[in-house]
């Protein structure tokens, strides 16, 4: 083990040899170890956040041809310091008839949902938070420590639109929810394990997108609805609610829950490679550590993009539709899909057209849900043709 | 005192001090977030137990599901979030000293049995809790029937509940 090869081991085994020659107990040095390893990652997790800022940015301003940020710095990349700065300066309003301490623990929670992601997030082989055996679970459990949050700050700012933004916010995470976990169980079913470096070891041969490229869409979509990000971005449809769960919110109050949102996208790209497109695998490159966090933070980079790139590409869809969606289409492709992939694993498992024969699955499902589509399109299409008694408006502005 | 005696102390006093904010404060929605607090703590409970499943199943059923439910019910349903009213009956005497019986003959039971000051066998490196736990859920000679006829019992609930809220047309 050398510095360059995984600096983050080494540094470590170096500390426990020094904490060792003061004459501290084993125990007491890896608790201290333990302490500074959370204290790097969080630190380095909130670093990237502010790198992300920028990022997020002036992606943005290519999507709408603009140029984005480009005054402070190359690129215009000290750009979000000049925002903290502004952050950190405003004044910080507490709405009256606001429940205060809620309110003010709220984004402390939302951020603290998101880190605490970065636990089970392998960064490379040996550059892990922990490795949980119950990782999936883990994931859906912060999930639901973040809605939390939203409804808290929703609730106590004492604003109908706030807590209307909060509704939309959780009645979307519950939904998607469902879909998500059963995406979640097809990289369980295939690999045998729900821990994430367990999943991710198991990809250093063939990507689990390959073997069920279906679930990893499902994934992506519910994903990016568990995020709030558009087209799923009810909670803070600009022309209906003003601005969402957080709009009493100033300063850097509403600082923490912008950089959770866009650590909790990073973070979920992150999720997106790990459990579907290899991790840190990639071709053999995983052996030195050290590239294998580039690759990893490199994937992550890919699908927080792609997560982006919807966003801003995709308008707002309608709440019926949102629920529609999830209970009428993903989630009954999702449970579809986990019984079909558990049952054609087992038996192809054995045999030497393994990878193929998983893929082939996926393919007929999606033929298949596309065909039961059309059908009820036309059948849709039909019942329009004939003209039915128009229904009074119920709109009169 | 060892390191796990210290955490689990804390870990009671939060689980004793939010359940008495559950039932003191006049506040709805904040005895129900006084619950999530206790709920959690549980869930720090399994952790130090070294039961992660149990842990985590906690925070997804309890504070995921549940106390959002409670939350969701209390906004809807009133206006006034704060209770007013006597918070205690006349006969709260009987309550507590109920309450302090089983206490007692609980904690009578628990000094009593045998082997109560053991710690616990440490458990071999690499146990897989979390595949015995799914076999032993699935097997035949285990919990097979349990386990059915609760998944029977849910998916009774799930049609009723379909059944219930779809508009007859």
């Amino acid at each position: 083990m050398t510095f360059w090869s995984d600096p983050v081991n080494f540094i470590a085994a170096w500390l426990r040899g020094i904490l060792a020659g003061w004459g501290m107990g084993a125990a007491l040095a890896n608790i201290l170890l333990a302490l500074s390893g959370i204290i790097v990652l969080v630190v380095f997790a909130l670093v990237l956040d502010i790198f992300l800022v920028w990022v997020e940015r002036k992606v943005v301003a290519r999507f709408q041809d603009r140029l984005g940020p480009n005054r402070i710095g190359p690129f215009g990349i000290f750009q979000p310091f000049a925002d903290i700065i502004k952050l950190i300066i405003k004044e910080d309003i507490t709405p009256e008839g606001a429940d205060k301490v809620v309110y003010n623990i709220a984004p402390v929670l939302a951020a603290t949902a998101v880190i605490l992601l970065w636990a089970i997030l392998p960064l490379a082989s040996t550059i892990y938070g922990v490795d949980l055996n119950v990782a999936l679970l883990y994931l859906v459990a912060t999930g639901a420590l973040g809605a939390l949050a939203i409804i808290m700050g929703g609730w106590a700012s004492n604003n109908k639109y706030a807590l209307l933004g909060a509704f939309r916010m959780v009645a979307i995470m519950v939904s998607y929810e469902v879909p998500m976990v059963v995406a979640l169980l097809i990289p369980a079913v295939i690999t045998g394990t729900m821990s994430v470096k367990g999943i991710t070891e198991f990809q250093s041969g063939v990507w689990i997108v390959i073997l069920s490229p279906l679930a990893a869409v499902i994934f992506i979509i519910s994903a990016i609805a568990e995020l709030g990000r558009a087209p799923f971005d009810l909670n803070e449809a600009e022309s209906e609610i003003v601005a969402g769960f957080n709009i009493e919110y100033t300063g850097m109050k509403f600082g923490w829950f912008y950089a959770s949102e866009l650590l909790h996208s990073f973070t979920f790209g992150g999720f997106i490679a790990v459990l579907f497109f290899g991790g840190y695998n990639f071709f053999g490159l995983e052996k030195y550590p050290l590239l294998g966090v580039v690759i990893f933070l490199a994937k992550a980079l890919f699908f927080y993009w792609v997560i982006m790139w919807v966003k801003y590409s995709m308008p707002r869809i309608r709440i019926d539709h949102m629920l529609a969606f999830s209970w009428k289409f993903l989630t009954p492709l999702s449970l579809a899909l986990l019984i079909i992939t558990a049952v054609v694993d087992k038996f192809l498992a054995p045999t030497n057209f393994y990878m193929l024969g998983m893929f082939l699955t996926n393919v007929v499902i999606a033929w298949l849900t596309i065909e039961i589509l059309r059908a009820y399109g036309k059948r849709q299409r039909k019942a329009e043709e004939t003209p039915v008694q128009p229904v009074a408006e119920a709109a009169h502005h | 005192m060892t390191p796990v005696q210290i955490i689990f102390l804390l870990c009671a006093a939060l689980i004793l001090a939010s359940a008495l904010m559950v039932v003191t404060t006049r506040n709805l929605i904040h005895a129900a977030l006084w619950l999530v607090a206790a709920l959690f703590g549980v869930a720090m409970l399994y952790a130090i137990l070294d039961a992660g499943f149990l842990a985590v199943v906690q925070v997804v059923v309890y504070i995921g599901a549940i106390a959002i439910l409670f939350i969701f019910a209390v906004m809807l349903t009133r206006r006034e979030m704060r209770d007013r009213g006597p918070q205690l009956r006349k006969d709260w005497w009987l309550a507590a000293l109920l309450s302090l019986l089983v206490f007692a003959g609980l904690a009578f039971l628990l000094v009593t049995q045998p082997g109560v000051n053991r710690s616990a066998a440490v458990m071999p490196e690499g146990l897989d809790t979390l595949g015995k736990l799914g076999a032993a859920l699935v097997s035949p000679d285990a919990y097979v029937l349990p386990f059915e006829v609760a998944s029977v019992l849910l998916l009774a609930a799930l049609i009723g509940a379909v059944y219930v809220a779809a508009s007859k047309k």
